[in-house]
């Protein structure tokens, strides 16, 4: 298990290490899910006051752009000059590579949702913050469905010329169901009576929806990875 | 090392290896051996199959029927043991451009599960006689430059079987010498090296073997004259059939 943790954090932190000199997933992601929310204050906020219900669906809008937008480049490095074959040598568990390029995807997702989350808060009049361990379990399990069925999709599509337009036909289909529940419970937690016992309940399905779907790639991207 | 024992062979053997990417046939019925201390030579024109059936040897793609054993373990049963035992150079050089020489040895270093990551890139840095460059981002490298740090990433981890396609692109003439000199050490230790090349002049007199693949298909290499002079003839009479 130690290995294992040590191989996913040689790749997170090669990937941060990449990150840090180019910036371009972090500027592209933040610029894209910042966007996004303008233009939907735009068409939602008259008079200074935004859609009932609104906050909700925009803040989740712009996480599952941002975050297939990030998706789609996650294993770009990898492909370019064909890294990924070295990567896939290394006597490491295979998973622990999927482990690693998930954890910097999360890590790349947090930082965006933490300016969105402030952005429609601020924009939308949204009482965001009223339950903030709630907000957190939400965005964070939500997160996590989302981005451990995209990353096995990225990873599958990587040798595939299409995979642009590929990752998000295969990709929403799968991860409605975490962008309902994100939805639904954030949507309870800012209602003008917040129901907790609903929002509870969206949470428990995230974590049973990332239980699934993260038992589910760590068991096949190795097959998967395999020409 | 921190990994399961690593697999111990002394030969490799391809058995009617035959490997299709849809209806496209890139090897068909490729059955060959080599033991250690030898140095295998893949030659043949573009699209011969050369690059596949290196992939295949590094375990990286799966025949679509025969199979390729190495001692008595075969890829599906050995796994990551067997992968600890395989070093492979391919032609696009599998090294991140952003990182620095030194940062991209330590990762793949730490990938193999070395012991001390830093030491091990410092040597391999040394003999790529790049230490003056060593925190240089390889982008800014020549494909020469590139090509010997692959190169000591390859062999990082003392693999027994060392793969190269195309190994001598890009290097000067004195690079060519060292790395001919670095074969001829490899041999020497009783690794298995297998090199997919079109440069017969630097080859000639090197390799124990030398397998003509055309078409994904292995054919006869005459025995008379220089390696070019053979290939040549070999390549001729081919297209005359």
């Amino acid at each position: 298990m130690n290995e294992f943790l040590r191989v996913a954090w040689l790749v997170v932190r090669k990937d941060l290490r990449v990150e840090s000199r180019s910036r371009e997933l972090l500027f592209t992601t933040v610029f894209f899910a910042i966007s996004c929310v303008l233009v939907f204050s735009f068409g939602f906020v008259r008079g200074g006051r935004a859609v009932e219900g609104a906050a909700a669906g925009i803040l989740w809008i712009a996480v599952a752009f941002s975050g297939t937008l990030a998706l789609g480049r996650a294993f770009e490095r990898e492909r370019h000059h064909d890294a990924l074959r070295g990567l896939l040598l290394a006597p490491a568990a295979r998973p622990a590579i999927y482990v690693g390029k998930l954890a910097g995807l999360l890590l790349l997702l947090a930082v965006v949702e933490a300016i969105v989350a402030v952005m429609v808060a601020f924009l939308f009049q949204a009482p965001l913050f009223r339950f903030p361990v709630r907000l957190f379990a939400l965005l964070a399990l939500g997160t996590i469905g989302f981005a451990s069925v995209g990353t096995l999709f990225s990873a599958m599509l990587v040798r595939t010329r299409s995979r642009a337009v590929l990752l998000p036909v295969l990709l929403y289909p799968i991860t409605i169901p975490v962008l309902i529940m994100g939805v639904s419970g954030t949507a309870v937690l800012i209602a003008p009576e917040p129901d907790l016992a609903m929002a509870r309940l969206w949470i428990g399905l995230l974590f049973f929806f990332d239980a699934v779907f993260l038992t589910l790639a760590l068991w096949t991207f190795e097959p998967v990875m395999t020409e | 090392m921190p990994y399961s024992e690593p697999v111990h062979f002394e030969r490799i053997t391809v058995a009617d290896v035959s490997r299709h990417f849809g209806r496209r046939r890139a090897l068909s019925r490729v059955s060959f051996d080599c033991a250690a201390g030898q140095i295998v030579g893949l030659l043949g024109p573009n699209g011969a199959g050369k690059s596949t059936l290196l992939s295949v040897l590094a375990t990286l793609a799966a025949p679509s029927t025969g199979s390729v054993r190495y001692g008595a373990a075969t890829p599906g049963a050995a796994g990551a043991a067997l992968r600890a035992q395989i070093g492979f150079l391919s032609h696009d050089l599998q090294l991140y451009p952003e990182l620095s020489a030194r940062e991209n040895l330590e990762f793949f270093a730490g990938l193999h599960g070395l012991d001390d990551p830093r030491r091990e890139a410092a040597d391999a840095l040394a003999r790529a006689g790049l230490d003056d460059r060593a925190d240089d981002v390889v982008e800014g490298f020549s494909r020469g430059m590139r090509q010997r740090l692959a190169l000591e990433r390859a062999l990082l981890h003392e693999p027994r079987l060392a793969l190269f396609d195309e190994p001598f692109t890009g290097l000067d003439e004195a690079s060519c010498v060292k790395l001919v000199r670095r074969l001829r050490s490899l041999r020497a230790d009783r690794r298995i090296v297998v090199l997919a090349t079109h440069d017969l002049d630097i080859v000639d007199g090197l390799l124990d073997q030398a397998l003509l693949l055309r078409a994904g298909r292995l054919r006869p290499l005459g025995g008379e004259g220089t390696l070019r002079e053979r290939y040549r003839a070999a390549v001729a009479s081919g297209e005359a059939r």
